[in-house]
């Protein structure tokens, strides 16, 4: 057991967790930060994203030692005063079906556009291929980024 | 608060007998007057109700609430089944709240599979909505005193000739004093008038799940929740033989170790599989404390199981003679004499579900109570499974259905609900039950193997004059009995006893099997390996006859008619409904399959290694046609476009219809060329999504393209439809780029 600071979504937090607890389970089991989903537990699909020093990383497996002192932003902290641009643009393709996944798309996205403003159709397989979509919203996900790249939300 | 109420009603009263005077005296002049003499009374007693069925309230503010009895695992039904009632009640959808009901039978099938919900409930939800709109003009046109005609129902009141308005608010109280109409009495709205239907709506729930607020199953916090994770036996059917926790009570967090037996094979749907319970304080500590456990199991009787031999059994019964499902004329002779034959054998192994959200449910058990948050599809079943696991009263069994990350069919089956509450009861506390990843891979409800032949033969002619169609795959059934030792007709009926082509002769035969996992349906079920063996021989027989893929199937479906399908098989399955009501039209098969054709530029010419190819498939009544194309390099297959045809008759959310399609073309995908279960000695090989693979975005299709006709006929469902005809379009179109056959899934190249 140990306690671990990080700044989450601008604030600082201090938890109480076994020294291997993946990042998500604080989030969601100490923290009560449930917009983070389990996909997998082995970083295969995604779900998990947030972002880590403004990096996407699945949050599954990295462990909270690790994260001590580091900022971590969550899908809860990308929002605060209004809709990021990348989630007006999932609003406006109709992103979602089951949205169970779409925490991870979309920390996965803005990642995506914070590092590359104007992605290529190959610069988008590239950074969203890691993020499995079940039922299966690939076109508009890839629509959606395309918008929010254009500054066009609506 | 009422007294104050009611005296401001009486000034309205009066205001509005004076209006009404004035108006009265002729058309022209109310119009003239509209300014400043029409009323608008919105609300009325905010404790007031109207609640005219199971599935609405209006309260005195004005705020409707519609129940969603249907579970939302992505199709948009916690949408489309409350638009339906919004619109014939006349409302404005955002003075609308949807509210997700528990299970209960008061609400109706609650059973969201199938692709059910719209086909089952349009007319229903019509009716309730009808009923409330008629019973509020109503109570309008008795406060106006003035007949009902003189009134009309609009934006979220009622408004009289002179354009005064009540709003639903303000009458609510004065509806709720109506006598409900009675049926027969009801006027449904025209379709050219409605508000919603055919037009795109946005899901309820977009902007809490694009937020990260949106609820699914273990989102909602419950005081003094602790976290169950179960070591489940790893060959169904197993038992424990011994085990040691001792380290496992060593991990920190670790609160109880105990153990849930498991029952004999089969298995049946709804119970759990028993095994090793290790509740922790987080699910970290769940997890590293399941990992401790020492267990040994008893395999028991499927423990020999070896799913790819099992196929080539199975194969080896689908090349005998079988038990015959449907006959006209004599099949055999005919292919004993024909003078071209296309013959093929089709393998599909085991399927899992793996939807994003793996199994999961809350439960909170106290004083013979217990109250469950679960992503369900069939919250009824689960509170069913509960309480006879649990002997409680039903009274005493909640099962809240919380969103569903997926579900496929998956969550149907209520064992993970009734593990959640077993766990709770014995071990004290609200549990928070997941399933890892690898749990989910390892003891899913897997879609059958099958093995199939088929034969066909085709005269001097050119014609096709016989088919014969044998399919063998353990059956749904067997799950649950031994009984069941060969596909149902329910089965048999997805594909095989509904081949609709016109062909003289025609067997379908099928032989024995068993379930030595436990098999469930999975999206679209049997469709999925009947509609890819039927599919790929239908593009062998076109080549055979020298025409095109796409006019073959047309020239097979000859004359447009409804065919009578319960005549030709006795175990004929209409997806529940009788062909009077959803006839299996050829006409609109064949419209489908020529719209498909034409938005895909069918015949267009395509460079070296790439290949277009199409199927169509009519499952649970809806009817599609698929078009694939394919660039095929180093054995590699992308998917540059799909385009789907589909007649669904009344399309409620054309648009949400559009995301089942592309979302089914991405589920196809994953079916024809990534995901495999193979089991041996018992025990499913592969655990997570590194070995049991499902489509991601770069192997997906780049563009879908779908295309609803317009229709006025009863709607069907498009949840399943879409999937079953994309595999053999894209195995075709990878013959068409490749010129290889191909007889298996998912496809090796």
């Amino acid at each position: 057991m140990g306690t671990f600071k990080m700044n989450l979504n601008g604030d600082q937090v201090e938890v109480e967790a076994l020294d291997d607890t993946p990042l998500l389970w604080v989030l969601r089991d100490h923290l009560g930060m449930t917009g983070t989903k389990y996909g997998c537990g082995k970083a295969l699909c995604g779900a998990c994203t947030v972002h880590l020093d403004g990096t996407p990383v699945r949050s599954c497996s990295i462990q909270i030692s690790s994260v001590e002192g580091k900022n971590v932003t969550t899908i809860e902290g990308i929002s605060k005063t209004e809709l990021h641009p990348v989630q007006k643009a999932w609003i406006a393709e109709d992103v979602p079906q089951c949205g169970y996944c779409q925490s991870g798309q979309i920390m996965s996205a803005v990642a995506l556009l914070s590092n590359t403003p104007n992605p290529t159709d190959e610069d988008i397989e590239t950074a969203m291929s890691g993020n499995i979509c079940r039922c299966g919203t690939y076109v508009r996900i890839r629509r959606a980024i395309k918008r929010a790249a254009k500054g066009g939300a609506s | 608060m009422n007294n104050e109420k009611s005296k401001i009603f009486k000034v309205d009263r009066r205001t509005f007998l004076k209006t009404t005077s004035i108006t009265t005296t002729g058309l022209l002049l109310g119009m003239q007057f509209s300014c400043s003499s029409t009323t608008k009374k919105l609300s009325g007693d905010p404790t007031a109700n109207f609640s005219p069925s199971v599935y609405l309230n209006i309260n005195g503010t004005g705020e409707v609430t519609i129940i969603a009895h249907r579970s939302e695992m992505g199709t948009g039904i916690r949408t489309s089944l409350p638009l339906v009632l919004g619109d014939e009640l006349e409302v404005d959808w955002k003075q609308v709240k949807v509210v997700q009901a528990v299970g209960d039978a008061k609400y109706g099938d609650q059973n969201t599979d199938g692709s059910y919900s719209v086909r089952m409930f349009y007319p229903i939800m019509r009716k309730a909505g009808a009923t409330a709109r008629m019973m509020l003009e109503q109570a309008a046109a008795n406060e106006w005193k003035v007949d009902v005609s003189q009134v009309k129902a609009k934006d979220h009141g009622v408004v009289n000739e002179n354009g005064d308005v009540l709003g639903f608010g303000y009458l609510a109280d004065k509806a709720a004093q109506l006598e409900v109409p009675d049926e027969s009495s009801l006027k449904l709205k025209s379709p050219d008038d409605f508000k919603f239907i055919g037009k795109k709506t946005s899901i309820v729930d977009l902007e809490d799940i694009v937020t990260g607020k949106a609820i699914f199953g273990l989102d909602t916090k419950v005081e003094g929740a602790k976290v169950a994770i179960i070591r489940r036996p790893p060959v169904p059917g197993g038992k424990l033989k011994s085990y040691n926790a001792d380290a496992a009570l060593q991990v920190p967090g670790v609160l109880k170790v105990f153990t849930i037996d498991s029952p004999d094979f089969p298995l049946q749907l709804h119970r759990p599989l028993g095994g090793v319970v290790v509740v922790a304080d987080n699910t970290w500590s769940a997890i590293k404390g399941r990992d401790a456990l020492k267990v040994e199991w008893d395999k028991g009787v499927n423990g020999k199981y070896d799913s790819v031999n099992y196929v080539e059994s199975m194969m080896k019964r689908a090349k005998a003679d079988g038990t015959v499902k449907r006959e006209q004329g004599s099949a055999g002779s005919e292919l004993a004499k024909a003078s071209q034959k296309v013959e093929a054998d089709y393998r599909v192994h085991h399927l899992s579900h793996t939807p994003m959200e793996t199994p999961c449910a809350i439960a909170n058990f106290k004083d013979e109570k217990v109250e469950i948050w679960a992503p369900t599809q069939e919250p009824q079943w689960a509170r069913a499974a509960v309480r006879g696991t649990l002997g409680l009263k039903e009274e005493n069994v909640t099962v809240n259905v919380t969103l569903l990350g997926g579900g496929f069919g998956r969550k149907s089956k209520p064992d993970f609900v009734v593990e959640a509450a077993m766990v709770s009861k014995e071990s004290g506390f609200p549990i928070k039950l997941l399933w890892t990843r690898e749990d989910d891979v390892q003891h899913d409800f897997y879609h059958a193997n099958c093995a199939q032949h088929i034969s066909a033969g085709i005269d001097d002619s050119g014609k096709v004059n016989a088919w014969l169609h044998r399919t063998v795959f353990p059956s749904i059934g067997s799950t649950s009995t031994s009984d069941a030792n060969q596909p149902s007709g329910a089965e048999l009926s997805q594909g095989v006893l509904d081949f609709p082509y016109d062909v003289p002769n025609v067997s379908c035969q099928t032989n024995e099997a068993h379930a030595q996992v436990r098999v469930g349906w999975l999206r679209s079920v049997a469709n999925i390996n009947h509609a890819f063996a039927v599919g790929c021989t239908l593009d062998e027989i076109a080549e055979k006859r020298g025409v095109d893929p796409a006019q073959n199937l047309i020239d097979m479906l000859g004359a447009d008619r409804n065919i009578d399908l319960d005549s030709m098989s006795t175990e004929f399955w209409n997806y529940e409904e009788s062909l009077e009501e959803y006839p299996w039209s050829t006409a609109r098969f064949k419209n489908v399959i020529e719209q498909v054709k034409s938005m895909s530029g069918w015949g267009k010419a395509m460079p070296a290694g790439s290949g277009m190819g199409i199927a169509a498939h009519r499952s649970f009544l809806t009817y599609v046609a698929c078009v694939v194309e394919v660039e095929v390099k180093d054995g590699r297959v992308k998917i540059p476009k799909a385009y789907y045809a589909v007649d669904c008759g009344v399309a409620v959310n054309p648009e949400r219809i559009k995301a089942q399609f592309e979302g089914g073309a991405v589920f196809g995908t994953s079916i024809a060329l990534k995901s495999k279960i193979t089991v041996r000695q018992g025990a499913v090989e592969q655990s997570n999504f590194h070995d049991y693979q499902v489509a991601r975005m770069n192997e997906s299709p780049m563009e879908t393209e779908v295309f609803i006709v317009q229709s006025n006929e009863k709607p069907t469902g498009v949840g399943e439809p879409p999937v079953p005809p994309f595999a053999p379009a894209l195995c075709n179109a990878v013959y068409k780029a490749t010129g290889k056959r191909i007889r298996e899934l998912p496809i090796s190249l």
